[in-house]
């Protein structure tokens, strides 16, 4: 088995999520998966059978509590994702997300002929190894975004009316907006569906990635850290996508 | 009724003694009309003075796409000085359905207000304005309904857009719209407009509006879509008797169950309260009688834009176009799902497949680092 010639990689430690992106990540993902959720009970609720007396049951109303609690962590949770996009360390930068230059596009292609289309270049299987996210990834966490900020406008706004608070009051326009709460409420739960099908496809990439790259993509939003090979960082070494240094 | 208008109004308490109501009748209805309009109790006496010593507003009523439900409900508001003092027996110079003048009589009555009261008088629009084929869905007199809307707004000192037709269109805007039924707002742009939705409004609310204007002479306060606040505020979920069945999660889960007789929540049987905004738990219709959902009918929502395209009436999400009567969001996401997961599969054997060499050299890397380490 071991008697052909063997590539022995030696891998070097790179610290690539922070941990406030760390903290952010497992937070949005623990809070989406409750808003999915209570979301779901709220628009179809259980039969739920029980005797006692309705005075006693609050049912809906500690799933919708639970649902708005989620919420606001979900919101402030994301205002914070975004600052730190502006302060945190260069994979983090909002830069990473948004398709501004020429290198971006071109960096979305080659992962897409990598990932999705498995065409072979010089021979290989892989090249282009990413330290962060890769540019697709960051494009579509860019969707991803403006997806939670519908989730944002239309929650919040459905939320202003039940609410004294100026916070919720701020989005009243957005219902307004579009014609009324019906329709609002009907966009809020087409959005859910994105957030079902992005976490089914995100969770199997992140698997896919660690799976076929080796450099532990997984345990990444864990520790924080990813692993390049040598001769990736001596060759990256001074040409490292730097955000900063396009200033 | 008589088409000549005279320049010197009686006031509405004049109107009210010469109808025959004392004083008693009127304190109440005033106390009523000032608790509706959402004003504390102190402001009785204003409101008493208001309609004391005001002359009678000067009122054109123009009715186009519309079926006539709002005037039906605003005639059979509870209090009878509604219909007798504010709307039928004075107010009114020119309304199509309740005027007793007609033809030439009635265009000329019509004129002669608009140009006296010109600045000074309320315009009330009962339906919607056909824009379509320049307008000959809807035509009286020789005129198009937007000829004539155009022209009684011109000198109006407010407009108020009476019902779902005039407010947003109501259901001859259905798609497709055939006529191109348009609402009020989207015509006039330069005086202020009060909409006052619902199929129809509650009797109460309309005579409630009209009694803010002549109270403060100016219009009530008015929320983000143009409708009062007092009444246009809270949902119908916010006011309804059978939201505790809704906290406790207890719902009707179809019309004929026990659940139904016990009057739980009607909320998974299509009910729209909790996105509908409007008064009816709290004033209800007829004489504070009831409310479709005292009567064990979920609300359609009959106050909301696009309450006729955005959904159906006994389900709580819309169908999704394209995809049949019966799917809706849920349907389409679980294919989606499907979809996405058979794609997962496909993507996770082709990886195996095409990236088997790279896999294999990764695990063959592995593999003999473990051998060459000590256990
Ligand atoms: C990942 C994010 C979220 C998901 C997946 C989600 C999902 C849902 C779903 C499926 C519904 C039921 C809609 C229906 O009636 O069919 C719902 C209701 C609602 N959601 Fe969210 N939601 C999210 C975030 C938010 C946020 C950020 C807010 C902000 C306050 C919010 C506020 C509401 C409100 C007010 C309702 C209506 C509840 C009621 O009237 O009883 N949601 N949500
Ligand atoms: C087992 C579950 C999950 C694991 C192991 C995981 C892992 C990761 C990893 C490794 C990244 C780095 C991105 C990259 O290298 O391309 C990432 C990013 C991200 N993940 Fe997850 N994830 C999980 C679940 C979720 C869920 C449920 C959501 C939300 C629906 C989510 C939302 C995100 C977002 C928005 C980012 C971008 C992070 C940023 O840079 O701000 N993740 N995740
Ligand atoms: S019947 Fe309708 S309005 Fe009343 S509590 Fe239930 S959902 Fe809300
Ligand atoms: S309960 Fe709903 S549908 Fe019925 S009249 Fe009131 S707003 Fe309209």
């Amino acid at each position: 088995m071991a008697n052909k010639y063997l590539h022995i990689h030696r891998l070097r430690r790179v610290y690539v999520w922070e941990l406030p992106v760390r903290f952010y990540h497992w937070l949005n993902a623990g809070v989406i998966l409750v808003l999915i959720i209570t979301g779901f009970f709220i628009s179809n609720p259980l039969a739920l059978m029980s005797n006692a007396e309705a005075t006693n049951q609050y049912t809906m109303g500690w799933v919708r509590y639970i649902h708005f609690i989620a919420a606001y962590l979900f919101f402030f949770n994301f205002l914070f994702r975004i600052y730190w996009g502006f302060v945190g360390n260069k994979y983090a930068n909002w830069r990473q997300f948004i398709p501004v230059s020429k290198r971006f596009f071109k960096e979305m292609w080659t992962v897409f002929k990598i990932d999705i289309l498995m065409l072979k270049k010089n021979g290989q299987q892989q090249d282009h190894l990413s330290v962060g996210h890769n540019a697709m990834a960051g494009f579509i966490y860019f969707l991803t975004f403006i997806v939670f900020l519908i989730q944002c406008l239309t929650g919040f706004g459905l939320y202003a009316s039940m609410s004294d608070w100026w916070l919720p009051k701020m989005f009243a326009w957005f219902p307004a907006m579009l014609g009324g709460d019906i329709v609002t409420r009907q966009i809020h739960h087409w959005a859910m569906w994105f957030f079902i099908l992005f976490a089914v496809v995100h969770v199997y990439l992140v698997f896919y990635h660690d799976y076929v790259e080796g450099r532990g993509e997984i345990s990444s939003m864990g520790g924080g850290w990813k692993f390049i090979e040598e001769d990736v960082f001596e060759k990256n070494k001074h040409m490292t996508p730097n955000p900063e240094k396009n200033k | 009724m008589t088409n000549e208008v005279l320049p010197k109004q009686p006031t509405y308490y004049e109107e009210v003694q010469r109808k025959g109501y004392s004083r008693r009748d009127f304190v109440r209805f005033v106390s009523m009309m000032t608790a509706f309009i959402g004003l504390e109790q102190s402001a009785i006496g204003q409101v008493t003075t208001a309609l004391e010593t005001k002359p009678r507003l000067p009122v054109i009523w123009l009715h186009f796409q519309e079926c006539t439900c709002c005037s039906e409900s605003f005639i059979r508001s509870s209090h009878p000085i509604v219909a007798d003092i504010l709307l039928d027996k004075i107010s009114l110079d020119y309304t199509e359905t309740l005027m007793a003048a007609s033809g030439f009589q009635a265009e000329e009555a019509l004129h002669n207000t608009m140009t006296k009261y010109k600045g000074q008088y309320i315009l009330c629009v009962e339906g919607s304005v056909p824009l379509a084929a320049d307008g000959v869905y809807c035509m009286i007199g020789g005129k198009t309904s937007l000829q004539i809307l155009e022209e009684a707004a011109e000198g109006a000192a407010a407009v108020i857009a009476w019902g779902s037709c005039a407010s947003n269109g109501c259901v001859q805007s259905a798609k497709p719209n055939p006529t191109k039924a348009t609402p009020i707002h989207k015509i006039i742009k330069n005086k202020p407009i009060i909409k006052v939705p619902g199929c129809p409004p509650i009797g109460e609310v309309m005579a409630g509006v009209i009694v803010h204007y002549l109270t403060f002479g100016r219009i009530p306060e008015l929320d983000k879509l143009g409708r009062p606040k007092a009444f246009y505020s809270k949902r119908v979920h916010d006011t309804c008797y059978r939201r505790p069945f809704y906290d406790a999660g207890l719902f009707v889960e179809s019309f004929d169950d026990a659940n139904a007789k016990k009057g739980y929540c009607l909320y998974k049987v299509g009910c729209k309260g909790p996105s509908t905004y409007n008064a009816c738990g709290v004033m209800k219709w007829n004489n504070g009688t009831s409310f479709p959902i005292q009567s064990g009918h979920p609300c359609i929502g009959c106050s909301e834009e696009n309450f006729w395209d955005n959904g159906r009436f006994y389900e709580r999400g819309s169908s999704f176009a394209g995809f049949g009567i019966e799917a809706d969001a849920d349907t389409f996401g679980k294919v989606a799902l499907g979809i996405t997961g058979a794609a997962l599969v496909g993507h996770a054997v082709a990886t195996n497949i095409g990236k088997s060499k790279f896999i294999k050299e990764h695990q063959q890397e592995g593999r003999e680092s473990e051998h060459e380490l000590k256990s």
